[in-house]
C-alpha cells in the first residue's frame, strides 16, 4: 500500500527460487499434457468442421432418416424416427428447439462420423451418462468421429440455454 | 514510507479540499471519497438485487425444493448473472481505482467530472439492464446473451452504457496516476498495490472494447439494421470480454489481498520484483482466456485452442501461484519477526483469526486457490473441457473464484472503508468478525455441490433435470448440499449488508481511531515499514510454513488435474 524503498530490484531468495522453479516446471508439463493426448489419447475434441444453412442440413437429415430407418419410438411423448446406419457412414443429428433429431442407432466398437447442427439457436450436445459435451451452432456442420465403448440407451440432454423449453429437449442414442 | 502530508491544498487559492488521515497518514481528497461512497452504494445495491435472485434460483435447482416455475428461474438467472459477475464487482473495483489512484498516491482526483460522468453512466446502465429484464420477456436471454438469441434493444444498449462508463472511470484512473507523477505527490515506484490495479486497469481497456466488438453489433442486429451476425463470432468477442472481465476481479483482488495483508498483518513484500512480475504476468497473457470458452465449439482447431487455453504456456497460471506463494510467505516472515516463530504453523494459529480483514483474506486465498484455481486450469484444459463444458462444473469454478475469493475479499476490505473512507463507526463488530467465515463455508458447500453434481453430468443453467431421467441419485445429494450452501451464503450476506447498512446509517460521522477494527490498538500498516533487512532475511524468520502450504497445494492440483485425465480416459472414443 505504502510506497517501496527506492531500490526494490532485489535478487530473489532461496525459497522464492524454489517455488518458481518448481511452479514452472508444473505449468510447462500441463502444457506438454495436451499435445501429448492429441496424438496418444482416444479422446480428443473434434474439430472437422463445415459450413452449412439450416435447410441444407435439414434437407439431409430427412434423406438420411429415409434411407437408415429401422424403426420408431418415442421421446416426451413425441414418436420419432429410430436409424441406424451402417459402421463407418455418415449419421446426422438435427438440433432445434426443442428436439434431437432423430433417434441414432449404433454398434459399440464401430465407427461413425457424427454431424451436428443447429435449426436455430446454440444448443448444447450432452450425452449422458458417458458425458461428452459439444457446443452446437446453427450455420456449422460439426463432425463428431466417434466409436461408442458401451451398450445401453444414452440420453442427449441439452446444455445450452434455448428459450423456455430448454430442459424439455431430450433425445436419445442408442448402442447395441 | 509515505511522508506526512503538508497541509496546503491542491491548487493554490483553493480552499482544503483534501484531508489527512489519521490512521493511515494517506491524503484523502474529498471528491474521491464522494466517488468511492457513490460507486460503494451501488455496488452494495447491485449485490441485494443479485443476492435475492441467488436465493430464488439455488432453491429451485436444489431439487427436493424446486421453487421458482422456468420462466422466473430463467430471468432471476439472467439477473443474477448481470448484477453479480458485473456489476457488484465493477462498481467496486471502480470505487478501488479511485481510491488507489489518488489517496494511496497522496494525489488529488485529477478528472472528477469525468468520473463522475463515468458513474452515472454505469448506474443507468446497471439499473436499465435489472428493469428490461424484470419486465421484458423477450431479454431472458442470460448473461452471455448467446446470439442468435435476441433480446430486446435496451438490453444491449444498457451492457454498452455500462461498459463505457467503465471504461470513462478506467481512463481517469490513467489520468490521475499521470497528474500525480506530473505534480510529484509521490517518490519512485508505484506502491505494490497501485502497480495491481494498474494491471487491473490495463486489462479492464481492452476487456471493455472487446465487450463494445461484441455487444455493439448485437445492439444493431437486434433493431434490425444489421441482417446477420454469425453466433461463433459472437461467443468469441463475448468470451474476449466475460473471461478477462474475471481476470481484472483477479488482478484487483491479488491487489487487495496484498493491502488486506499489509494493513492487519502488516507484511512488507518480501521481494517486489517477484509479485510484480506476477502482475507482468497477468498483464501479458491472461487475455488469451476467451478460448476457456470455446473449447469444444465447432470450427476452431486443436492449435489455436491449445495455445490459448493454456496462456500460451500457463504463464498466467504461474503469477497466480507466484502470488499464492508471496503473499503468505511475506505474512509469515512479518508474523515470525514478530516473535511467533514456534514451528511450522505457529505464525498461522497466532495470526489475528477475530480481525475481520485477516479473516476474509485466508478465506478468500483458500477458496480462490483450493478450489477455484485447480478446477479452472483442469477444465480449461482442451480435451478434458469436454467432461466439464456446460455442466455445473463451470458454475461450481467460478462460484468459488468469483464468489468464495474475490466478494469475501471485498467484502473483508468494505469493513476498513466505512471507518477510512465513510468515517462511521464499523457496527456489529462481533457480525464482522464471523461473517468471513460463514459467507465461506457457504460459498465452498455451494461450489462443491455444484462441482459434484457437474461432474455426474447434471447441466447448468437447467430449471429442472430431472426431465432428463438419467441422473443418478446421487445428484440429488450433491444439489443439495449446493442448496444449503447457498442458504449459508446468502445468510453470510444478510450479515454483510446489514453490518454495512447499520454502520452508514446511524451514528454521528467520526473520524477513525484506529487502523484494525477489533485486532487491539496497533497499527500493522505502519509497524510494516518498520520490519528491517535484518529480520527479513533471518533464517529464523524464513517462510518454511508457508512452502509446506504450497507443496501440498501442489500435489492437490496434481491429484485433481490427473484425476480428470483419467476420467476422460474412460468414456467414449471421439475425434
Ligand atoms: Cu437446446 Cu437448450
Amino acid at each position: 500500500m505504502l510506497a517501496p524503498e527506492k531500490n526494490w530490484w532485489k535478487p530473489m531468495g532461496r525459497m522464492e527460487k524454489t517455488w518458481l522453479t518448481v511452479a514452472f516446471v508444473w505449468c510447462v508439463f500441463l502444457t506438454v499434457m495436451m499435445p501429448l493426448w492429441y496424438f496418444m489419447g482416444k479422446q480428443n475434441v473434434p474439430a472437422e468442421t463445415y459450413k452449412t444453412t439450416p435447410s441444407k442440413f435439414n434437407e439431409t437429415v430427412n434423406a438420411f432418416v429415409e434411407q437408415y430407418k429401422v424403426g420408431e419410438d418415442t421421446i416426451n411423448g413425441v414418436t420419432l424416427p429410430v436409424v441406424e446406419a451402417p459402421p463407418g457412414s455418415d449419421v446426422y443429428l438435427r438440433a432445434s428447439t426443442w428436439q434431437w433429431y432423430p433417434i441414432l442407432q449404433f454398434r459399440k466398437g464401430e465407427t461413425y462420423r457424427l454431424h451436428i447442427s443447429s435449426m436455430d439457436l446454440q444448443h448444447g450436445f450432452s450425452l449422458q451418462p458417458v458425458n461428452i459435451n459439444l457446443q452446437i451452432l446453427p450455420n456449422y456442420d460439426y463432425v463428431a468421429t466417434i466409436i461408442p465403448t458401451s451398450t445401453g440407451e444414452f440420453t442427449i440432454v441439452c446444455n445450452e440455454f434455448c428459450l423456455l423449453g430448454h430442459h424439455t429437449m431430450i433425445g436419445k442414442i442408442i448402442v447395441k | 514510507m509515505a511522508a506526512l502530508a503538508p497541509t496546503t491544498p491542491w491548487i493554490k487559492g483553493a480552499k482544503a479540499d483534501y484531508r489527512v488521515c489519521g490512521v493511515t497518514t494517506l491524503k484523502v481528497d474529498m471528491q474521491t471519497e464522494r466517488l468511492i461512497i457513490a460507486n460503494a452504494v451501488m455496488a452494495v445495491i447491485c449485490l441485494v438485487l443479485g443476492g435475492i435472485a441467488a436465493l430464488l434460483i439455488a432453491l429451485t435447482r436444489w431439487q427436493a425444493i424446486h421453487l421458482l416455475d422456468a420462466t422466473w428461474f430463467y430471468r432471476l438467472l439472467t439477473l443474477h448473472g448481470i448484477d453479480m459477475l458485473v456489476a457488484w464487482i465493477v462498481f467496486f473495483e471502480m470505487a478501488g481505482l479511485h481510491f488507489g489512484s489518488t489517496a494511496l498516491l497522496n494525489a488529488r482526483h485529477a478528472a472528477p467530472g469525468l468520473a463522475w460522468t463515468g458513474f452515472v453512466m454505469m448506474a443507468v446502465g446497471g439499473l436499465m439492464a435489472n428493469f428490461v429484464v424484470l419486465f421484458d420477456p423477450k431479454s431472458i436471454v442470460t448473461f452471455t446473451a448467446y446470439v442468435p438469441l435476441k433480446a430486446h434493444p435496451l438490453f444491449y444498449l444498457s451492457y454498452i452504457l455500462f461498459a463505457v462508463g467503465a471504461l470513462i472511470t478506467v481512463i481517469t484512473f490513467f489520468i490521475n496516476l499521470v497528474v500525480a507523477k506530473r505534480e510529484k505527490r509521490f517518490e519512485g515506484s508505484l506502491p505494490l498495490a497501485v502497480f495491481g490495479l494498474l494491471t487491473a486497469a490495463i486489462l479492464a481497456v481492452y476487456t471493455l472494447l472487446e465487450g463494445a466488438a461484441a455487444i455493439v453489433p448485437a445492439f444493431f442486429w437486434s433493431l434490425g439494421i444489421l441482417p446477420d451476425y454469425d453466433p461463433g463470432i459472437y461467443r468469441n468477442f463475448f468470451w474476449g470480454f466475460g473471461h478477462p472481465a474475471q481476470q481484472v476481479n483477479l488482478a484487483a483482488m491479488v491487489a487487495i489481498w496484498y493491502m488486506l495483508a499489509q494493513m492487519t498483518v502488516g507484511i512488507r513484500p518480501l521481494n517486489e520484483k517477484f509479485s510484480r512480475l506476477a502482475f507482468i504476468l497477468y498483464l501479458f497473457f491472461i487475455n488469451l482466456g476467451s478460448a476457456h470458452h470455446l473449447l469444444v465449439d465447432p470450427g476452431l482447431s486443436f492449435a489455436w485452442k491449445a495455445v490459448n487455453t493454456s496462456y500460451a504456456m500457463y504463464l498466467a497460471v504461474l503469477g497466480s501461484m507466484m502470488h499464492a506463494f508471496s503473499i503468505p510467505a511475506a505474512m509469515e516472515v512479518a508474523q515470525r519477526a514478530r516473535g511467533h516463530t514456534k514451528g511450522l504453523f505457529g505464525w498461522l494459529r497466532n495470526g489475528p483469526w477475530n480481525e475481520p480483514g485477516f479473516g476474509a483474506l485466508v478465506v478468500s486465498m483458500i477458496l480462490f486457490g483450493w478450489i477455484g484455481g485447480v478446477t479452472g486450469v483442469t477444465i480449461g484444459t482442451e480435451q478434458i473441457n469436454m467432461l466439464a463444458h456446460n455442466t455445473l462444473r463451470l458454475p461450481g469454478h467460478f462460484h468459488a473464484t468469483v464468489v468464495g475469493g474475490t466478494t469475501t475479499a471485498f467484502m473483508g476490505f468494505t469493513y476498513y472503508v466505512i471507518p477510512l473512507i465513510f468515517r462511521k463507526e464499523l457496527k456489529l463488530k462481533k457480525w464482522a468478525v464471523w461473517q468471513p467465515y460463514v459467507y465461506g463455508i457457504g460459498s465452498a458447500l455451494v461450489s462443491l455441490g455444484m462441482i459434484t453434481s457437474g461432474l455426474q453430468g447434471v447441466s447448468r443453467r437447467n430449471w429442472d433435470i430431472t426431465f432428463a431421467g438419467v441422473v443418478p441419485g446421487t445428484v440429488d445429494l450433491t444439489l443439495a448440499i449446493f442448496g444449503i450452501g447457498a442458504l449459508i451464503a446468502v445468510t453470510g450476506g444478510i450479515m454483510y449488508v446489514t453490518i454495512v447498512l447499520a454502520s452508514i446509517l446511524t451514528g454521528p460521522r467520526k473520524e477513525p481511531e484506529g487502523l484494525l477494527l477489533v485486532g487491539g490498538a496497533h497499527n500493522p500498516l505502519l509497524e510494516s515499514t518498520q520490519l528491517t533487512d535484518e529480520q527479513m532475511e533471518h533464517p529464523r524468520n524464513q517462510p518454511k510454513g508457508t512452502l509446506v502450504l504450497v507443496f501440498a497445494f501442489l500435489v492437490w492440483f496434481a491429484m485433481y488435474y490427473l484425476g480428470n485425465w483419467w476420467l476422460l480416459g474412460r468414456t467414449w472414443f471421439i475425434r
